[in-house]
């Protein structure tokens, strides 16, 4: 089981982002790194000086970097990005829409979690088209997963396993909107909020997360739990989306449970010290509601034995 | 410029086709369709029998199996789009790409039209699903502007067709599993926003509040407008705001922009609401057909004056006007 | 936040005036229970289809509270056995009631008004199973049952004096009802 760091999601300083590629690049036991601003646009110049030392540094320690395209292609700075992207001949990319393959020719390629792949005849036109690896939709439950992973034992499969989940992509900025800015005029508001900003309901439950045109869950997915049964299911990657706390460390934990060095449970409390306040949740995978947190074994935690 | 009607039933159907619909769209009533909801929809006799009545009257009926198909359950989207072929359909509204090639290999002839589900945003995304299965018309996502539209309109093989009136997504249709973390049930995976099996309505100190899966999602005074319980437009809390921070309780009614769309090249207007009562049907189609023949005759578009079929009973032209982002 | 570009005025729900409510306060209800029966069984039989829609939802219990009245209803629509009552206070335990004044449950019954723009306006209100209230809407929307006749045409002299009186409070409804929205 391989493990993937996805692209950062958040608007982070370009200093930031850099240091956190570095340092990701030196320690942590990863196999691919996704890099390359998915969420906006506008956000993309700032990474843009640091991008090459980075993916130096990344593909200097053994990592196989992936380039991630934007998620919302609207604008034709965006379409011109994107079709940029996929002309440049010596980079593997991880497509987030399908405008992508109109311009990517015969290459190769891998599928972000962004693009509707929700069952096996799409996976299957998708490898046909050349896809080599696909991040499932986080909101795909367990037994699509597998049968997805089956059909075409080709693609190498992968599911979103840490992290806020990503759930949906607007025109509209929500965090300029709750500055009351425009989206044209935001002064990169985001940037303040580098875990997201916190969405409560009216009674002050976390409920979900807004990251510019971007709206994550305000848990943090784990399926820490869920790697025996992501294992028979024929799952060869597990994505780790970058948040704000030890992503070194993060990585370790799911290392030490795919290789079956310590306990699904005990590494479940682990990751609580090390992304403290955060509820966990797997509920997607089990086909209920992805902010539920449902133990392995198919129920909820004390409806077990 | 034709004028695309919603049916949830086959009397909603009939009263688009007496209100003045070119052509009228529904869907089967199970998951391959992206209104899944309680008591709506046709069975395969009703579809059958709608689609002769349209027909009888020049009315074209449109066949939305717009959902993603489900893995290790593809017969039944495969059953619904062969279905929706004998029965007839002048169209078929696809979004998955497993449907579309399914729909683009088996039944070569049949028309298909790209859903508003599959978020299809740009001319490149467009020529994707013109080159890789023939799809004619694209429905376009409600995040575009009119310039963005008549941009897509100069650079497309194909027709495309807007949303003028109706629910309104706030995030790119097709790409927003918000319902589900909420309650398990997706528009994509099971063709329902925010299910009405997982409201509830309770008093508490004088305000009627309204939950989604045991998420408080809105709470509204005693005489304050209500709009659908759907997540991205109840009332939450940031650090720097409180209230609709995604939307308004508003649906979208463009009439204004309808000469404007014209110009931009746009082929067909689809009013919203497969869910709603054939009264809704009569009167917004009908609303709409006499605007679009005052636009026929160089009179500039009066607004629709629908405003008490629109949710929260306001409206907004939405995306179409650049300040809405 | 930037506000919606337009706002429509506010559907005013037109109630029977309170001397009818009153009058018919003392009235029993006995008398009123066969006819109902009478009339459940003649919609069943006409309309086989509304099962179809109704689903799963046709074994739940339902509450239709008309606000301006002195009584509700109970309905259960099971196929083969519907069951419908008058009532003066709806009982517990009910799946779902709906409830708003009669001239907005009969004009969404008939299809001549939109229980969603009722929704919208809060003339009408749902408690309990949303699910089955939507479905129950849904199936007699498709249906096109002349409800007003079929429901007030069996409770008399009074029956068609409240469907007359109904009938003329919608009449100045245009479409979902209330004044013209400019």
């Amino acid at each position: 089981m391989q493990l993937t760091l996805g692209p950062v999601l958040y608007h982070w300083s370009p200093e930031r982002w850099r240091d956190f590629y570095y340092r990701m690049a030196d320690e942590a036991q990863i196999d691919v790194v996704v890099v390359g601003e998915t969420v906006c646009s506008k956000r993309a110049p700032f990474k843009q000086d640091y991008l090459p030392a980075v993916i130096e540094r990344l593909e200097g320690a053994g990592k196989r970097v992936l380039h991630a395209s934007l998620i919302l292609v609207s604008l034709p700075r965006e379409r011109r990005q994107t079709r940029e992207l996929m002309q440049v001949a010596e980079a593997e990319v991880e497509i987030n829409d399908l405008t992508c393959l109109a311009s990517l020719g015969e290459r190769p390629f891998a599928v972000g979690p962004f693009v509707n792949v929700y069952n096996e005849a799409a996976a299957g036109f998708l490898a046909a088209r050349g896809a080599t690896r696909i991040c499932l939709p986080p909101e795909l439950p367990l037994p699509a997963v597998a049968a997805i992973a089956a059909a075409v034992p080709q693609l190498a499969i992968e599911v979103f396993a840490f992290g806020k989940v990503p759930l949906a992509i607007s025109a509209r900025c929500y965090h300029a909107r709750a500055h009351r800015l425009t989206k044209d005029n935001c002064r990169f508001v985001c940037e303040n909020d580098p875990d997201g900003m916190s969405v409560k309901t009216l009674d002050g439950a976390g409920f979900l997360s807004v990251n510019g045109v971007q709206t994550l869950s305000d848990s943090c997915a784990s399926l820490l739990c869920d790697l025996p049964a992501l294992g028979r299911a024929g799952v060869a990657s597990l994505r780790l989306s970058p948040q704000c706390c030890d992503m070194v460390a993060v990585a370790r934990l799911f290392r030490d449970v795919v290789d079956e060095r310590i306990d699904p449970r005990e590494a479940e409390g682990r990751l609580g010290e090390i992304y403290p306040e955060v509820p966990f949740s797997n509920g997607f995978l089990h086909g209920a509601p992805g902010h539920n947190r449902i133990d392995a074994g198919g129920g909820r935690p004390g409806e077990l034995r | 410029m034709e004028l695309i009607c919603p049916a949830g039933t086959p009397a909603s159907l009939e009263a688009a086709v007496e209100a003045g619909a070119d052509a009228v769209y529904c869907g089967f009533r199970d998951e391959t369709n992206a209104r899944n909801f309680p008591g709506l929809n046709f069975s395969r006799e009703e579809l059958r029998k709608s689609i002769a009545f349209a027909h009888r009257r020049g009315v074209k009926v449109l066949v939305a199996i717009n959902t993603f198909a489900r893995a290790g359950s593809f017969g039944l989207w495969q059953a619904a789009i062969d279905d929706a072929v004998a029965a007839g359909a002048d169209a078929l509204i696809l979004a998955d790409l497993a449907t579309l090639d399914y729909a683009a290999r088996h039944h070569p002839a049949q028309r298909l039209h790209v859903s508003v589900q599959a978020g299809a945003a740009n001319p490149d995304a467009i020529r994707f699903y013109v080159e890789s299965f023939g799809a004619r018309r694209v429905v376009l996502p409600r995040v575009l502007n009119v310039a963005e539209i008549a941009s897509i309109v100069r650079e497309s093989a194909c027709e495309t067709e807007v949303f003028v009136f109706g629910g309104l997504c706030v995030m790119e249709e097709g790409r927003c599993s918000l319902s589900s973390y909420a309650t398990g049930k997706s528009p994509n995976m099971n063709g329902v926003c925010s299910p009405a099996s997982h409201v509830a309505y309770a008093e508490r100190e004088g305000q009627i509040v309204s939950t989604l899966g045991g998420f408080t999602i809105n709470s509204f005074g005693k005489d304050e407008s209500a709009g659908y319980p759907t997540l991205c437009k109840g009332r939450f809390v940031t650090p720097k705001s409180s209230g609709y921070i995604f939307e308004e309780p508003v649906s979208l009614d463009a009439a204004v922009m309808l000469p404007a769309l014209r110009d931009a090249g746009v082929t067909a207007f689809k009013i919203e609401g497969r869910q709603r009562g054939r009264a809704y049907i009569a009167e917004v189609v009908r609303s709409f057909r006499r605007i679009l023949a005052e636009i026929d005759q160089g009179r500039s578009a009066p607004p629709a004056g629908l405003a008490a079929m629109a949710e929260g009973q306001a409206s907004t032209v939405g995306a179409y006007r650049k300040s809405w982002r | 936040m930037p506000e919606p570009e337009t706002t429509g005025s506010r559907v005013t729900p037109p109630r029977l005036p309170q001397w009818l409510s009153r009058a018919m306060e003392p009235l029993p209800l006995a008398p009123l229970q066969p006819v109902l029966a009478l009339m459940l069984a003649r919609i069943g039989r006409a309309h086989p289809d509304l099962y179809d829609r109704l689903g799963e939802h046709a074994e739940k219990r339902f509450g239709l509270d008309p606000t301006d009245l002195p009584f509700s209803f109970v309905l259960e629509p099971r196929p083969g056995r519907p069951l419908v009552r008058a009532v003066r206070v709806l009982p517990g335990g009910l799946d779902a009631s709906i409830r708003g004044p009669l001239a907005g449950l009969i004009g969404m019954a008939e299809g001549t008004l939109d229980g969603d723009a009722l929704f919208f306006s809060r003339v009408l209100w749902v408690e309990g199973d949303v699910a089955a209230s939507l479905a129950l809407r849904n199936a007699i929307d498709d249906a096109r049952i002349d409800f007003g006749k079929v429901l007030l045409g069996g409770l008399g002299p009074v029956g068609a004096r409240l469907a007359e009186v109904a009938r003329a409070r919608m009449r100045t409804l245009p479409g979902v009802g209330g004044q013209p929205w400019n």
